[in-house]
Parts: C-alpha cells; structure tokens; sequence
C-alpha cells in the first residue's frame, strides 16, 4: 500500500516535470497560481516574518547580553532568518494555505469527475492542472523568502534599537558584516525545493482522492501534514549539505 | 465501430466485469442498462480510455485503444465527447469557455471564433445566451445541456451518455431524451449510453443491453426487450425486487 503510494508520488512527479520543458505553457494558469500561492499568503508571511524577527531579537538580547554580547544580535538574527527560519516558517504557513487549497480544488475535481472530463477532451490533467501548479510554487516561494527574510530583519531592528535600546549604527553594522551571499542563496535554494514539495505533495493528494466529500477531506489534511513533514526533513538534508 | 472484446475488470479483488462483448454499430444508439453497481460506469469508462482493463480490448474502428501510445490515444479521444453524469463542468471556468474547451486546447481558432462555436452549440441544446454563466449558477437539468454542448464542440463521431436522466425531474429527463435523439438525427453520431432509466433507454436506444454479472446477460431492440421473457431482464425492466436479481 505504501510502496503503491510512494511508486505513484515519482511516477506523478516525473510526469510533472518532464511535462515542465514542453511547450505550450498555459501562463493565464501559472500567474493564477502565483497569486493563490504567493500573492495571497502575503499578509501571513509578513505577520509571521514580523514577530519571528522581533522574537528573535529579544530572545537573544536578553540571552547574549549575560556574556556582553549584544552587539551580535543583528548577526544572529540575519543569519538565523535567511538560513533558517524564513525559508521553513515560510514553507510551513504555504503548505497549510496553499497546500491545502491545491489538495481540495484537485481532489474536488476528482470526485466530481472533472479531472476524467478533461483527459476524455483529450487534454493531459497533470499538464493543464499539475504543471502550472509545480511552476508557480517553484518561482514564488523564493519570492515569498526574500520579502519574509527583509521584514524579519526589520523586526529585530525595530525591537532591538526601539524597545532594548541597541545602538542603531553598530545593529545595522552587525547585520551585514558577517552575513555571506551564500547566506541567502542557500535560504533561496530551500526555498525553490519546498515549493516544489509542496506543490507536488499536495497536487497528489489531491489528484488521487476518492470518496466523495470526506476523501476531499481526507486528502486536504493529508497534503498539510504530509507538505509539512517533507519540508522539515528535506530542510535538515538540506541544511546539512549546505552550510556545512 | 466499437467493438468490446471480452473486457474483465476487477478493483481490489472484486471483480466487476468478467468477460464483456458488445459491437456497437455506426450509427445506432446502444443503451447499457444494468442494476445501481453492476459495472456500467465502468464499462463505459473503458471505452474512452479512463481505465485500463485487466483483460480484452476496445476496438474503434479495428483499432485497440489501449495498444496506442498517449498522443495516439488522445487523437482517438478527439472522435469522442462524453457526457457526465453530473455534468462535470470546469467550475473555475464560464459556460462558453466550457463548451469551447477542446477547441481552444486543440484547434487554432481564435476567442471571437471558439466564443461563436460555443455559442452555436449552446443554441443546438436549448440554452442560447447563456454563455456568461458561471456553472454554480445553473441547475442540474441546464449542467447537463451544457455537458452535452461541450461534448458536441468538436463534432464527435461518438457521444458516450452516463446517465444521461439520473437526477433530473420526468420532464427534464424527457428533454434530455429529446435531445439525444436529436443528436443521433441531426449530426449523426453513434452513441452509447448507460442507464437504469427504463422510459430513458426505450426512447433513444436502437438496442439495449443487460449488462447483470460483469457479462452482457441479453441484448435487442426496444421492442424485442419489453417482449423478453428472461427472468433477470422482465425483474429489471418491470422494476420488481422479487426475482433471480438481489436488491442489497
């Protein structure tokens, strides 16, 4: 059952990509989908990029000064973003909200035979619906990190210099001195991976659901928790190829 | 032109059909009726392609559908439309970008062109001017005309009705009907259609089949069926739940 699973995930998944460097491209769909997955999971990223760079600064401030190191906080707190947490915080809030869009339109379209409609006006459905998809998630995730990565860094500098009274110059100094391109870079690259996972993860679900509104169900979860894992452990590989 | 050579299927160790063969004449109208589970839906899925069986063929015009490469298998799709049970609209899209799908994906004609064809196809089944429709704003019997107009765009050889008339009131039903008629008379498709309907299958079919036990139990005109004296066919067409057919 599981092998079965697993064996149809890659079959999907090479269908997927292989279809990804055949032209036509339906572009009216792919900028759709750049705007269901990035365009509109905007304010949550910027809340979350938000407070993840405030509580940051405030958890090492107060950490660091017990060795008279707050200088390092804007390092830390770079770094830590555009390593870590933009790309996995992003990568987690997307799977839930566009992860699970994905899985409930497909498996919609599944149970109510639209996806059979379309492959018996001989149209390909993992071109027309999986393709398009897989583009935009690949393109707007890293998108999605950078603006994430910026406003986490403001964050922390509005905490740090505004409420613990960090010196401004020597905060915006640290912020940039010690962080690398291959910093972000690496960030980008995560990225561009999860919103391939996510895209693929949850296209699946929702393209093999079956059983009415339940299995919609069914699938809407599975795609989360499932996105969601794939992300955190291909994070850690990742991380440890990366940045070693 | 179709012809259905000995076609077994079987999800999870249940088998559904076990040795189907049915011809299918150009031309003629060929109603598959069968108990709620007795494999219709599934027998008609083959003849497009939407599953594969575990054994046999379908043949359209000498050619089996399943030894065809994907491209191959979509070109043969093209001489098909096929009209869903529940319509299966794109809901994401209006009512003529619907009923234009095949066209834009397969032809080169342009928006004002598709527009005009869907148009037309709208007009052939009832439903002129309502091509700004967004598919949650009709009813079951209007989906339904509109699944009919997207299966007739692109001038199929072959309509493939799964049920047609379920879920719709006698009225609508008989319209639908109508229309299906129409469809043979006017642009002279062959049609397979599966139904329990039995005022349905009298009306547009030239024959019908029984399909009872994953096999084709008994096969004739209209007439020759009402007059059949086959226990399982005279228990399904008089609607008795006594007789050699179990209701579950």
């Amino acid at each position: 059952m599981l092998a079965e699973e697993v064996g149809r995930g890659f079959i999907m998944f090479w269908q997927t990509l292989s279809w990804c460097f055949r032209r036509p491209y339906n572009l009216r769909i792919i900028f759709q989908q750049m705007e269901a997955i990035g365009f509109n999971s905007l304010p949550v990223v910027i809340i979350m990029a938000l407070f993840t760079g405030m509580v940051l600064a405030i958890q090492t401030y107060t950490g660091f000064k017990r060795f008279n190191a707050e200088n390092f906080v804007g390092t830390v707190v770079a770094l830590s973003v555009a390593r870590e947490l933009g790309p996995v915080l992003t990568g987690l809030i997307v799977s839930g909200r566009a992860g699970a869009a994905m899985a409930a339109e497909l498996g919609t379209m599944r149970v109510t035979e639209q996806i059979d409609a379309l492959v018996t006006l001989a149209t390909n459905p993992i071109k027309y619906l999986v393709v398009p998809r897989f583009i935009a998630g690949f393109i707007v995730l890293p998108l999605l990190v950078i603006i994430a990565d910026i406003i986490s860094v403001i964050g922390g500098y509005l905490i740090a210099v505004y409420v613990l009274g960090a010196n401004s110059v020597i905060y915006m100094r640290m912020t940039t001195e010690y962080i690398e391109l291959n910093d972000i870079y690496g960030g980008l690259l995560k990225a561009c991976v999860f919103g391939v996972i996510i895209s693929t993860v949850s296209c699946y679900k929702g393209f093999y659901a079956q059983g009415g509104a339940e299995g919609v169900g069914r699938a809407t979860t599975g795609a989360v928790v499932l996105s969601m894992m794939f992300v955190l452990i291909a994070n850690y590989f990742m991380a440890a190829l990366l940045f070693r | 032109m179709i012809e259905i050579i000995n076609l077994h299927k079987s999800f999870n160790a249940k088998q559904v059909l076990c040795g189907v063969n049915l011809h299918i004449e150009r031309g003629e109208t060929m109603v598959v009726i069968g108990g709620s589970g007795s494999g219709k839906s599934v027998l008609i899925k083959h003849i497009i392609g939407l599953l594969i069986p575990d054994e046999g063929s379908v043949r359209v015009d000498g050619v089996d559908i399943f030894g065809l490469s994907e491209g191959e298998l979509n070109n043969t799709r093209k001489k098909f439309g096929m009209l869903f049970q529940g319509a299966a609209l794109f809901d994401s899209l209006s009512v003529w970008e619907n009923v234009g799908f095949a066209l834009k994906e397969h032809t080169d004609y342009s928006k004002k062109e598709i527009r005009d064809i869907a148009e037309r196809k709208l007009e052939m089944v009832g439903l002129r001017g309502s091509g700004d429709l967004m598919p949650s704003e009709l009813s079951g019997g209007m989906r339904k005309r509109v699944g009919l107009a997207r299966a007739i765009a692109m001038e199929p050889e072959i309509l493939l009705y799964d049920e047609p008339t379920t879920g719709l009131d006698p009225i609508m039903a008989d319209a639908i009907n109508d229309l299906i008629v129409d469809m043979k008379n006017k642009i002279n498709v062959t049609g397979v259609a599966i139904t329990h309907d039995m005022n349905s299958a009298y009306k547009i079919g030239d024959r019908i089949a029984m399909l009872y036990e994953g096999r084709i139990h008994g096969i004739g005109t209209p007439d020759e069926i009402k007059m059949s004296d086959d226990p399982v066919i005279r228990q399904f067409i008089t609607g008795s739940s006594v007789g050699p057919i179990k209701a579950v």
